[in-house]
């Protein structure tokens, strides 16, 4: 029997959509568990991405932490897939494209009204965020890309079985979306 | 009508003055395009419909018919071309489909779609241009803008108002409102206008009435762009090239 391909997925600047959708496959998520075995994943345990066969990232770039993992993903995985519109474009989250990072810190965290002893978070611990959101194939490169947002079920699945059988994924009309 | 061009194999029949889009359109032949509309002059701005003319690459809305000629259109090589285009326009706006309210109704979207553009893949510019949200009934959001001049000719064409223009060079190139202020709200312009109904993409938008049509239900829904831009296109005209079936279509 064929050794299973190894799937790491992840988020970035995403909100987790993509993933959901990805689990909308619903029962076929069981026959997908056939064929392949998951590695680094929101939905295990893993903490780091090994080497894989196939890494799926949902989110753009929006701070010095996503840029970390997206390099680990792209230094493990044979073919990175960018999923979503925040991982192909930015996204919605690129719209802060538009505003100075300060003033939306400053007006987040100190000028909000109902904000008591507010400040901004300043904590090493925490990611520094970048001036502006980035699609993943501004960082990396990104080998195919599934639009939506999210991109429906059948489409994750098709573009999935279509890249376990060794074609290239082809979705087709009613597949891509953008919306 | 007996003469005849070639157009990927088929015969296509045309009327002097016609040019090859207008033919090909007519004979039921699509050939993507976003700046060509069936009620204004030929624009030559999109290029996507671009096709080959006896292996010369030309603009198939400004390149008049002619008898014989051998015209490519639906060949790897330039719906590869047309992907590229489709992808430099996505690149150089902000075109964020999940949050607009044309989505599912916008020409440059369901292009998108029909040529299979996963992604852009170039680096986006993130244009930042004010919204001009200063008209009590009509909106403009000017990062979306693809420059098909499509408003500027039905405002000075149609409407007679001359509410639009393009200006700049290059790459700053863009959309302006022609009033003194430079906003909407000292132009002329109404929700009647000609120039709100022919933005194929998301810049001028009717105020409190976004997100009306259900999913499934929009426009590019569930027939591609190729199909329905038949269904829009003149299929008789006069001698004159001028389009009886055009009258009062939106």
């Amino acid at each position: 029997m064929n050794r299973k391909l190894r799937v790491a997925t992840t988020s970035l600047a995403g909100c987790f959509g993509c993933h959901m959708s990805f689990l909308d496959i619903d029962e076929r998520l069981l026959a997908l568990l056939d064929l392949v075995e998951f590695d680094r994943s929101p939905i295990n345990d893993i903490k780091h991405c090994g080497p894989s066969d196939i890494g799926i990232v949902e989110g753009g770039v929006c701070n010095a932490e996503n840029v970390h993992v997206l390099h680990e993903f792209r230094k493990n995985c044979k073919i990175l897939v960018a999923i979503g519109a925040c991982a192909i474009n930015g996204g919605l989250p690129a719209q802060r494209n538009h505003l100075d990072l300060g003033s939306c810190l400053t007006e987040v965290y100190l000028t909000e009204p109902g904000l008591a002893h507010g400040h901004i978070p300043n904590d090493p611990e925490l990611p520094l965020p970048l001036d502006k959101v980035h699609p993943l194939h501004e960082v990396v490169k990104i080998d195919y890309f599934i639009p939506g947002c999210p991109p429906s079920a059948d489409a994750i699945w098709k573009f999935l079985t279509d890249l376990i059988a060794g074609k290239t994924p082809e979705l087709g009309h009613g597949l891509i979306k953008y919306d | 009508m007996n003469e005849t061009f070639q157009l990927d194999g088929t015969s296509v029949p045309f009327e002097p003055g016609q040019t090859v889009m207008q033919a090909a359109l007519a004979a039921g032949h699509y050939i993507p395009h976003l700046c060509y509309h069936p009620e204004f002059k030929p624009h030559g701005s999109c290029k996507l419909c671009t096709v080959k003319v006896n292996g010369r690459t030309v603009a198939s809305c400004t390149m008049p018919a002619e008898s014989a000629i051998v015209v490519e259109s639906d060949i790897e090589e330039l719906n590869a071309l047309r992907r590229s285009l489709v992808q430099m326009l996505f690149a150089e706006g902000n075109h964020f489909c999940p949050s607009c309210e044309k989505s599912g109704n916008c020409v440059l979207q369901a292009l998108g779609y029909d040529l299979e553009v996963h992604a852009t893949g170039f680096r986006h510019l993130y244009p930042d241009r004010p919204l001009d949200a200063s008209h009590p009934d009509i909106l403009l959001d000017f990062n979306r803008c693809i420059l098909c001049e499509l408003c500027v000719r039905a405002s000075s064409e149609v409407d007679g108002k001359n509410v639009f223009a393009l200006a700049g060079r290059g790459i700053t190139k863009h959309l302006i409102v022609n009033a003194e202020s430079g906003l909407l709200k000292d132009t002329s312009i109404a929700l009647t206008d000609k120039a709100m109904q022919v933005c194929p993409v998301g810049v001028i938008l009717p105020k409190r009435v976004g997100f009306s049509v259900p999913i499934g239900e929009r426009r590019y829904d569930q027939r591609p762009i190729s199909e329905q831009a038949l269904d829009d296109a003149p299929r008789r005209t006069d001698a004159s090239g001028n389009c009886a079936a055009c009258e009062g279509t939106p």
